[in-house]
């Protein structure tokens, strides 16, 4: 292998190179730096010394623990329902043929459009507001329920939409791989086992799920991941200043830590993305070696 | 055991029929309530774009369809806040990004995928192992280092770090491999040089691949918010997300709600067309492997 040829290869991946170095393997070793780094000062860039004070700081601050159990609210509540949902939602389009492409298109809407534009139209049907109930009140009223302000009100209130706009938001995705992955089962199994009279649900247990359930646990590890990285939705919603409204996530303080309100903190935003990152990482090895037990490729 | 008669058989496969088709209505039904869910808000924010203001706020019980539609509230999103002014630096933003994140990709999959060189394997393991890295994790210091290198509030700094991508260079690396690698060769032989041949075979021949990497990207940089938001504290910069927060937070005055959904309307209706245009190889390009965030 001659010198120039070398070269050459690396000529073409310098740019690759110098942005990936730049922005993601320079800030990957500065971020561990600035969480260790105490009283860290962003006009003068100065610290004093070396500690574990941050994360102390950080995992005594109210926000953040409302953050974390906001988050972990999210995640208990929307990874399920929403892979449950999906599951049912493939079945039942793998099941029919006419109308199947067009209800496939219309699922795969929400990926496309912008959540923070979409949230809005969620939170005025969801809002009470001086002249009018919203049209989610009205709905409860029109039941015999009475209105509850989802926006502003209670907190399960709000739990409530946050959750649902998630799964709204996150579903497209999950629709779309689980219907590729039923198309994907051999039609075979299916009639050798209705030959044998199979109910229908011992079909589904005993052939479709085994056949289907690595891209089941591939949904449930991407939902985690996902619905632990829970932000924009929530902004969608509540607005920016989502310390107020009690509804932060662990991103979220992440970036008021680095900028907004409180401001300017790096260090204190360092620790808590890094204990974001160390519980996001627990969780999926946990998930993978479940679905090592379990999965059956 | 007794012999089934014709009549018999007929009575068992009227009744799985009939089982059959309660079980399809049922699951037409549940189809349709979850395309209900989807597309309600889509027509609850045209519905209320084009009510007037007095009409929407007279409404205690909204009414489901505009009795006198309006085009005032398009007039005002344009007019009282900035949303041109924040349509146009995303056009920019997402060509830009885009046009950059695809050269660079390109030429990256090429090295990897057709170029020999000392330190190949390594290098594409490290690029691998990128892919884990969670954007929050090195938001911080691209954050510190934008600032420190005087970009906030330049089209440079939002796009700079939104350009790599080793998703879609691993992506592209396969599809690159797959083209037979005796086209290079004989390429080669002709004296055609790398470029060219990158240009001239390898490049037409994954277009398709190329044209789905490209649309994801589009669809990523036009709603993407919390890096705008972090590098841009002007409107002159701000990005479509960002104008809708800043619409919602003192945009129209009083609470406008018809022309918050006029805007609405505007900022998700590119990519509504694009997915309508491209929605079979938008769908299967995400299924490939693309995830949301």
């Amino acid at each position: 292998m001659s010198k120039l040829k070398s070269l050459k290869g690396w000529l073409y991946l310098l740019p690759a190179i110098l942005f990936l170095g730049f922005f993601m393997v320079y800030p990957l070793i500065d971020v561990v730096m600035y969480s260790f780094e105490e009283g860290y000062n962003f006009a003068s860039q100065s610290h004093f010394g070396y500690g574990l004070y941050n994360f102390k700081y950080v995992l005594h601050d109210p926000y953040f623990l409302q953050a974390v159990k906001n988050t972990f609210i999210i995640v208990i509540i929307t990874v399920p329902l929403s892979t449950g949902i999906a599951l049912l939602i493939s079945l039942g389009l793998n099941s029919i043929k006419p109308l199947k492409e067009l209800f496939q298109t219309v699922y795969f809407l929400p990926y496309v459009t912008n959540t923070l534009a979409v949230g809005l139209v969620f939170m005025i049907l969801f809002k009470k507001t001086a002249y009018s109930e919203g049209l989610v009140n009205l709905l409860l009223n029109s039941l015999g329920m009475s209105s509850v302000d989802f926006i502003d009100g209670p907190y399960w209130a709000k739990i409530f939409v946050m959750c649902f706009y998630t799964i709204w938001v996150v579903m497209p995705f999950k629709i779309l791989i689980l219907t590729s992955a039923l198309a994907g089962v051999k039609k075979d199994y299916y009639n050798a086992a209705r030959v044998d009279g199979t109910s229908k649900f011992r079909i589904f247990y005993k052939i479709t799920l085994p056949m289907i359930s690595p891209m089941i646990f591939y949904l449930v590890i991407t939902g985690f991941i996902g619905a632990f990285k829970a932000y924009s939705d929530e902004v969608a919603i509540f607005g920016t200043n989502l310390n107020a409204a009690g509804m932060n996530t662990i991103v979220g303080y992440v970036y008021d830590m680095l900028y907004g309100n409180s401001g300017g903190y790096p260090s204190y935003a360092s620790a808590a993305s890094l204990i974001l990152f160390a519980i996001v990482f627990t969780i999926t090895v946990i998930n993978l070696l479940i679905s090592k037990k379990n999965v059956q490729y | 055991m007794a012999d089934l008669t014709y009549e018999d058989l007929q009575k068992i496969e009227k009744r799985a029929k009939v089982s059959g088709s309660v079980s399809k209505t049922v699951t037409y039904i549940l189809l349709t309530f979850w395309g209900l869910i989807v597309l309600f808000p889509f027509y609850w924010m045209v519905l209320t774009s084009i009510k007037s203001y007095s009409s929407y706020n007279s409404e205690y019980i909204p009414k489901f369809i505009a009795t006198h539609p309006t085009v005032q509230n398009y007039f005002d999103a344009f007019t009282t806040v900035n949303l041109s002014r924040y349509f146009l630096n995303t056009v920019v933003f997402t060509l830009l990004t885009t046009a950059i994140m695809m050269v660079v990709t390109v030429l990256a999959a090429f090295a990897f995928a057709r170029l020999d060189f000392k330190g190949k394997n390594i290098t594409f393991a490290i690029f691998l192992s990128l892919m884990m890295i969670p954007t929050e994790l090195v938001v911080i210091t691209n954050y510190v280092t934008i600032t420190n290198w005087h970009m906030r509030n330049t089209f440079a700094g939002l796009i700079l770090p939104s350009v790599a991508s080793v998703f879609y260079i691993y992506l592209l690396k396969e599809n690159f491999e797959q083209v037979p690698e005796e086209l290079y060769k004989a390429a080669k032989v002709d004296g055609t040089s790398d470029l060219k041949y990158l240009i001239k075979v390898l490049i037409p021949i994954n277009k398709p691949t190329i044209i789905t990497i490209l649309i994801l990207k589009v669809i990523e940089c036009w709603n993407s918010y919390v890096w705008p938001r972090l590098v841009t504290d002007k409107e002159t910069h701000f990005l479509v997300s960002n104008g809708i927060q800043e619409i919602r937070e003192n945009g129209f005055g009083r609470e406008n709600i018809p022309a918050m959904m006029a805007a609405v309307v505007v900022i998700s209706l590119p990519l509504v067309i694009l997915f309508l245009i491209f929605h079979k190889r938008i769908m299967e390009g995400v299924s490939r492997g693309g995830t949301k965030g």
